[in-house]
């Protein structure tokens, strides 16, 4: 009886999945994209990439999708539905991660090995400006308003404030050691920052660019080295941040109002980023060392299937797919 | 509103202009050498780098520089070469007379002399070196942090690896010089504290070219040893060990000198964005990173992690933060190093690897502490016998 319930609604929830969707996965190891269907949890396409592919994002309307190719110092623009690759962008060296700004045009990247942030025209195809920040450059943001861009510098341990009008830094701020990933809140009132060796998320008031918060994690049984804070991403009714935390293989579930972590989930070994599917519902964490992806249960907040993708995957992106099932 | 005040600002400002500084700081570093005649070695291959350690400390400058030029923090860094036999404390008193910061490469018994100067009592001296645990034990001087390794972090995080093996049966060649019996002694002490046997010991007695009868010499040389899981060599200066990979009688891994080797970083270490370090010290020095260089990067990075977060230049203060628990420097090896506050010894974990890979970023697994895991490698603070740190 249960059973045949349990079964009624999962056909239910996968009639009703109006939103279906892909998950593409970049494998940095196998120079390739794994593209999941978000319903099934199959790999339903492999697509080569250029060298040690990375950040990953789509375009507004998701009929382009961006690739940092690290290693051949390009970002590469593909089209989704066939999988080919279309042209190189010019990038500047080493691209690990970018943002698309909301006026769907400028591509900002953080070159990794030279220091910079690279401004890209996607539609003309040129450099618009090259921001000097600190070493390393890695996390990449853009406020939702289009006016702060933010770089963070893994080495120089700051995040870099960039007014996207003058392409000039207007403020430097320290966070932890490593800095990975930024975020700004939907609201643009708050910038996230991940310190993968500090082993913190800094929240920064944007007004003041000061700091309002610093998010700490602690798991039974992990050593606090091991908890490393890297990929993260809030529900769309923001209440919720998912924080990646690394080598120690766990997720951690952040009240986004009052920053109490509230729970942990057990995902694959060395958690670097994720993506939610089209309707919210399941959340796709990439795990480096063991070459899969763990799918969530965002409601229960529980692990719920890991897929098999290529080696070190390590982007993640959520592309919706019209007129699927 | 705001933001539009805040660009306004920020115009008035230097584009530059960060938050945080508050006012502008001057760092002044010394890196002093001490010029050694290094003994001959068989092969030459693989000369000592002139520019060995000072490269990664060249590095490390300029990633200061970078961080400092958003804080209004300046740095510079002054390099002092004294030749053998050349007057070191002179050199030292004058490095001291312009800065209280001072990397020094000297022999333990030098780097002694310089902490001892009436000048340098409330410098802040680090070690990048000299890895004898007299100095991080009953020798230890309070105005003296280490960064280079203490010798036994090394051997221990070989040690573990052999158990993390379960290869526990060991025979060693020792070399003939009083650095090759130091490196024994820590690797007889490191195999006891891990639980690794050493069946036997031979010293090495070879004075023929090698390069020309291993084929022959090696065989013979290791046939008497009882049967073991690895063959150690210790031979601190790099002469011989090099000829005992694949030549021994019986078909062994080598570990020590060659083949498994334990140091602070090694130019396979990729993980953990070491591959950006590795690339930048390669494309700055024209040359792969070795464990010196890394200690002399670390020391600098140090020095400039404690600048930017207390925003002071002066040695006390750097110290007291360099040793408080709220130092954590990425040191690309996967976890954090600080400095161990009972004898001023960076803790760190240590690479354990072949020529072409990592095996294992030591310590390994399993191998617990009840403080950090990373004090499993060296002299840990209940074996200390150094008293000059008060806590």
């Amino acid at each position: 009886m249960r059973n045949a319930a349990a079964a009624l609604i999962l056909a239910l929830s996968a009639a009703t999945a109006a939103a279906a969707g892909e998950i593409w996965v970049t494998n940095e190891k196998d120079n390739t994209i794994s593209v999941i269907d978000a319903d099934s949890l199959e790999v339903v396409r492999t697509i080569r990439t250029g060298k040690r592919p990375r950040g990953i994002l789509f375009s507004r309307d998701f009929s382009r999708v961006y690739v940092c190719a690290s290693d051949s110092d390009a970002v590469q623009v593909i089209d989704p539905a066939t999988g080919e690759i279309l042209h190189d962008l010019p990038s500047g060296e080493d691209p690990e991660t970018f943002f698309l700004h909301p006026d769907d045009r400028h591509l900002y990247i953080a070159n990794e090995d030279d220091a910079i942030t690279t401004v890209v025209d996607v539609v003309a195809r040129r450099v618009v400006a090259q921001i000097d920040v600190g070493i390393e450059p890695e996390g990449m943001a853009v406020s939702h308003d289009g006016r702060i861009a933010v770089t963070t510098s893994e080495t120089t341990n700051m995040a870099h404030w960039i007014d996207t009008a003058t392409h000039r830094l207007f403020a430097n701020t320290l966070v932890d050691s490593r800095p990975r990933h930024a975020r700004f809140t939907a609201d643009d009132a708050e910038l996230w920052v991940s310190s993968e060796i500090g082993g913190t998320v800094t929240v920064f008031d944007t007004a003041t660019q000061t700091e309002k918060a610093k998010i700490r994690f602690a798991i039974p049984g992990v050593h606090a080295d091991l908890i490393q804070p890297v990929g993260f991403e809030f529900t769309p009714d923001g209440t919720t941040a998912f924080v990646a935390l690394g080598p120690a293989n766990h997720v951690a579930v952040v009240n986004a109002r009052s920053f109490a972590v509230e729970g942990y989930i057990v995902v694959g070994r060395r958690v670097w980023h994720m993506a939610f599917s089209p309707d919210y519902r399941r959340l796709f964490t990439t795990n480096g060392v063991s070459g899969d992806v763990t799918v969530i249960d965002v409601a229960k907040r529980e692990a719920i299937r890991s897929v098999k993708v290529g080696r070190f995957p390590w982007g993640a992106a959520m592309r919706p797919v019209k007129g699927a099932g | 509103m705001r933001w539009s005040h805040v660009c306004a600002a920020a115009a008035l400002a230097s584009a530059l202009l960060a938050e945080v500084a508050s006012a502008d700081v001057s760092v002044a570093v010394t890196y002093l050498r001490q010029e050694v005649e290094r003994p001959p070695v068989l092969s030459g291959l693989d000369p000592v780098p002139e520019d060995l350690g000072l490269a990664g400390a060249e590095l490390a400058q300029r990633d200061n520089v970078s961080t400092g030029r958003f804080l209004g923090h300046d740095y510079s860094l002054e390099v002092v070469s004294v030749a053998p036999g050349g007057d070191l404390l002179d050199a030292a008193r004058q490095a001291l007379a312009a800065s209280p910061l001072l990397l020094v490469e000297a022999p333990a018994a030098d780097l002694l002399a310089v902490a001892d100067l009436a000048e340098a009592q409330g410098a802040l001296i680090i070690n990048v070196a000299a890895g004898e645990a007299t100095l991080r034990g009953a020798d230890c001087r309070a105005n003296v942090l280490h960064v280079a390794p203490e010798m036994g972090m090394k051997a221990d995080a070989l040690m573990q690896v052999l158990q993390g093996r379960r290869w526990t049966d060991t025979v060693m060649i020792v070399g003939p010089t009083a650095a090759d019996r130091a490196l024994a002694a820590e690797y007889r002490r490191a195999a006891a504290k891990f639980g690794i046997r050493i069946r036997a010991e031979k010293d090495w007695t070879f004075d023929t070219d090698l390069r020309e009868s291993t084929w022959a010499e090696m065989p013979r040389f290791t046939q008497d040893l009882p049967d073991h899981h690895v063959l150690l060599v210790a031979d601190a200066a790099d002469d011989f060990a090099r000829y005992v990979l694949h030549n021994t009688w019986r078909p062994r891994p080598v570990a020590g000198g060659t083949g498994l080797v334990a140091d602070s970083w090694a130019p396979v270490v990729e993980a953990w964005g070491a591959a950006q370090l590795q690339r930048r010290f390669e494309r700055a020095a024209g040359r792969k990173m070795r464990g010196a260089d890394f200690d002399a990067w670390t020391a600098i990075r140090a020095l400039g992690e404690a600048v930017t977060r207390t925003g002071a230049a002066d040695p006390a203060a750097l110290r007291a933060y360099l040793l408080s628990p709220d130092f954590a420097l990425d040191v690309f090896k996967g976890r954090p190093a600080s400095f161990r506050p009972w004898n001023g010894q960076l803790r760190q974990p240590m690479a354990v690897a072949n020529d072409r890979a990592l095996v294992l970023m030591a310590p390994v697994e399993g191998f617990l502490h009840r403080v950090n895991e990373l004090d499993t490698l060296g002299t840990d603070e209940p074996e200390s016998a150094c008293r000059a740190f008060v806590r």
